[in-house]
């Protein structure tokens, strides 16, 4: 006992601070893998992620070669795995390069609009007064109108492309990152210890960068991997609708939209890139309801 | 209550009108559509004449008061491609838009509100995860790729429904069901998680302790009180099935006002684009506007604030 004690006691702090720092890491991972559907949802995102980063190196054909003597080929002939399309391209190739568009929409579309939000929000929770009045209007103004449309609208007018997708879903998409961290930053300004460092004098910005600004972290990163899934879903409708992503470059949205016309002969076109949205949507939105659950306990059971 | 519906009522103006004066700058700053209606060589006066016709060539804010001014009195203008009038043409696809939302709508709320309530009721048993696993798998499918598979085996495999167009009761099975999955999955949420709540609370346990049976426990007791959020939460969610209603007439061929907005945006024929986003604007503020009436009605410390 006594020994067991001393040694304790002869533990040295260094090491203590590295083992709870992995300890936690650790954690962290026993938790996810408790989880089974945070479990498949971390998998499937790691998926998405190394084949949107290998993408160009691991398709079997080159996505943009067409053979019209190998058109509309059924999967599992010929070396195409999936098939081919009304061009003779081959299907699998298309659908990996595609998931990196997904996966650059996504991540890019939450940061620009996670970011603008933000600073929305916490100018208007932390400011308050008239121009909180101002932001918050426009915020109403924007949420009465509905977002697909809104991005759909926006797009046709500005143009398809990359570019102007990511710009019209942020433009769709800021809005709700600010309502939510507004209420945040309400909530943290009437905490105890926001009033303490009132008291002792901290000056305003200090209060917000030092102690507002880490605790809307978890809120963040939370709402953000639950929106990615909404902004991927939302440009595959938008490119399915002929806006968005243009052809030939290869989109899952725009591959359904070329693949509705030979819904009667040739079903491979229509099936394969749907199933990868919704393997995408699904592992982003189980990983984000997991972080959730384990950041926000108080959320849990929604 | 009377000084907040006024107050409510003026959003509501405000709501439109902000939406189509960002819609007008945005269609403005685009470009004018003019080049799309002329041959690419038509001669530069030709262009300049079409142009002075549809008064693209006048100051920017002068357009934009006139279009206000005559916004405000119904007239969008006429279709840049049919020259009928802009805002009769949106009118008249709007009983279909209607049938369309409002029969998905019914037929969400019977399979979600069952199904939510079970699953709160029966947590953690077999009716909880398949409801748990609709909500989870609804909210992923993306609805327009929903319908094109329900067409693939109902149309194109089985012959026995249309692929699309409208008309009778049988154009408008499988639209319903691509325009309902989504709002079943949500729905099916706010049933459960405001079923659980209102399972948690003390007068419940009292009724169960007092042997009130199950049926009469989970409808008059518990179902009634957790509908007021969830009738809330409908309401607030009638601008997403609206949205879901464009793609969906898109992917059938539904003459509503989707599918016409689509066809307006492809042909840049934008009188119809303002006319139609101020009717879906108009809608939907309308929409949000009974559902927060509804709810400030049951739940007066809303009134007060």
């Amino acid at each position: 006992m006594s020994a067991n004690l001393e040694k304790a006691l002869h533990n040295k702090p260094a090491v203590e601070v590295k083992n709870k720092k992995e300890s936690r890491v650790y954690n962290y991972f026993a938790n996810l893998f408790r989880s089974w559907t945070g479990t498949l949802g971390f998998i499937i995102i790691i998926g998405l992620l190394f084949i949107s980063i290998f993408g160009p190196w691991i398709t079997p054909h080159d996505p943009l070669y067409a053979d019209f003597s190998k058109k509309l080929l059924p999967p599992m002939t010929d070396g195409h795995l999936l098939g081919t399309d009304q061009l003779g391209r081959d299907i699998l190739s298309r659908m990996i390069v595609g998931a990196r568009v997904s996966v650059i929409i996504g991540v890019l579309t939450v940061v620009i609009a996670g970011t603008f939000g933000t600073i929305v929000g916490i100018i208007s929770g932390y400011f308050r007064g008239w121009i909180d009045v101002v932001l918050m209007r426009i915020v109403d103004v924007q949420l009465s109108f509905p977002f697909i449309l809104l991005v759909l609208v926006i797009n046709a007018i500005i143009g398809g492309g990359l570019r102007n997708i990511i710009i019209s879903l942020a433009i769709g998409g800021w809005v709700i990152f600010a309502r939510m961290i507004r209420s945040e930053v309400l909530a943290l300004r009437e905490k105890e210890f926001i009033t303490a460092c009132v008291a002792t004098g901290v000056s305003r910005f200090e209060i917000l960068f030092r102690h507002i600004l880490p605790n809307l972290f978890t809120p963040l990163i939370i709402l953000a991997s639950l929106q990615i899934g909404t902004f991927i879903i939302a440009e595959a409708s938008v490119s399915f609708l002929g806006f968005g992503v243009q052809p030939p470059e290869p989109a899952w949205g725009n591959m359904l939209n070329e693949g509705k016309d030979y819904i009667f002969s040739s079903w491979w076109l229509i099936t394969f890139p749907g199933i990868a949205i919704i393997i995408a949507a699904l592992g982003v939105n189980l990983f984000g309801d997991w972080l959730r659950d384990t950041l926000d306990p108080e959320l849990k059971g929604d | 209550m009377l000084d907040f519906i006024i107050k409510r009522l003026l959003q509501v103006i405000l709501v439109v009108f902000l939406a189509l004066t960002a819609v007008f700058f945005l269609i403005r700053l685009s470009g004018d559509p003019t080049a799309l209606f002329l041959p690419p060589d038509a001669p530069r006066e030709q262009i300049e004449e079409y142009r002075e016709l549809l008064g693209f060539n006048r100051p920017m804010h002068e357009q934009y008061t006139d279009f206000m001014a005559n916004a405000v009195q119904g007239d969008f203008g006429q279709s840049l491609r049919s020259q009928e009038d802009a805002l009769q043409l949106v009118i008249d696809r709007l009983p279909a838009t209607f049938q369309l939302a409002i029969t998905a709508l019914i037929l969400s709320l019977v399979i979600a509100i069952p199904l939510g309530v079970l699953s709160a009721y029966k947590r953690n048993s077999i009716f909880d995860r398949i409801g748990v696993g609709i909500t989870v798998l609804g909210q992923a499918v993306p609805n327009f790729w929903l319908g094109l598979i329900l067409i693939f085996f109902f149309a194109a495999q089985l012959k026995i429904l249309p692929t699309g167009g409208g008309g009778t009761w049988v154009h408008l099975i499988l639209p319903t069901i691509t325009l309902a999955t989504y709002s079943i999955a949500r729905f099916t949420r706010f049933t459960r998680s405001s079923m659980l709540d209102i399972l948690r609370k003390d007068y419940i346990r009292t009724a169960k302790a007092s042997g009130v049976p199950t049926i009469p426990l989970v409808s008059r007791y518990a179902l009634k009180n957790s509908l007021i959020p969830i009738i809330t939460l409908v309401a607030l969610d009638l601008g997403t099935l609206l949205g879901g209603a464009v793609i969906t007439e898109v992917v059938f061929a539904w003459p509503g006002i989707g599918r016409l907005l689509m066809q307006s945006l492809m042909n840049r024929d934008f009188p119809i684009v303002l006319a139609a986003v101020f009717i879906i604007a108009l809608i939907y503020a309308i929409i949000n506007f009974i559902a927060d009436i509804l709810y400030a009605y049951v739940n007066p410390q809303i009134r007060v604030k």
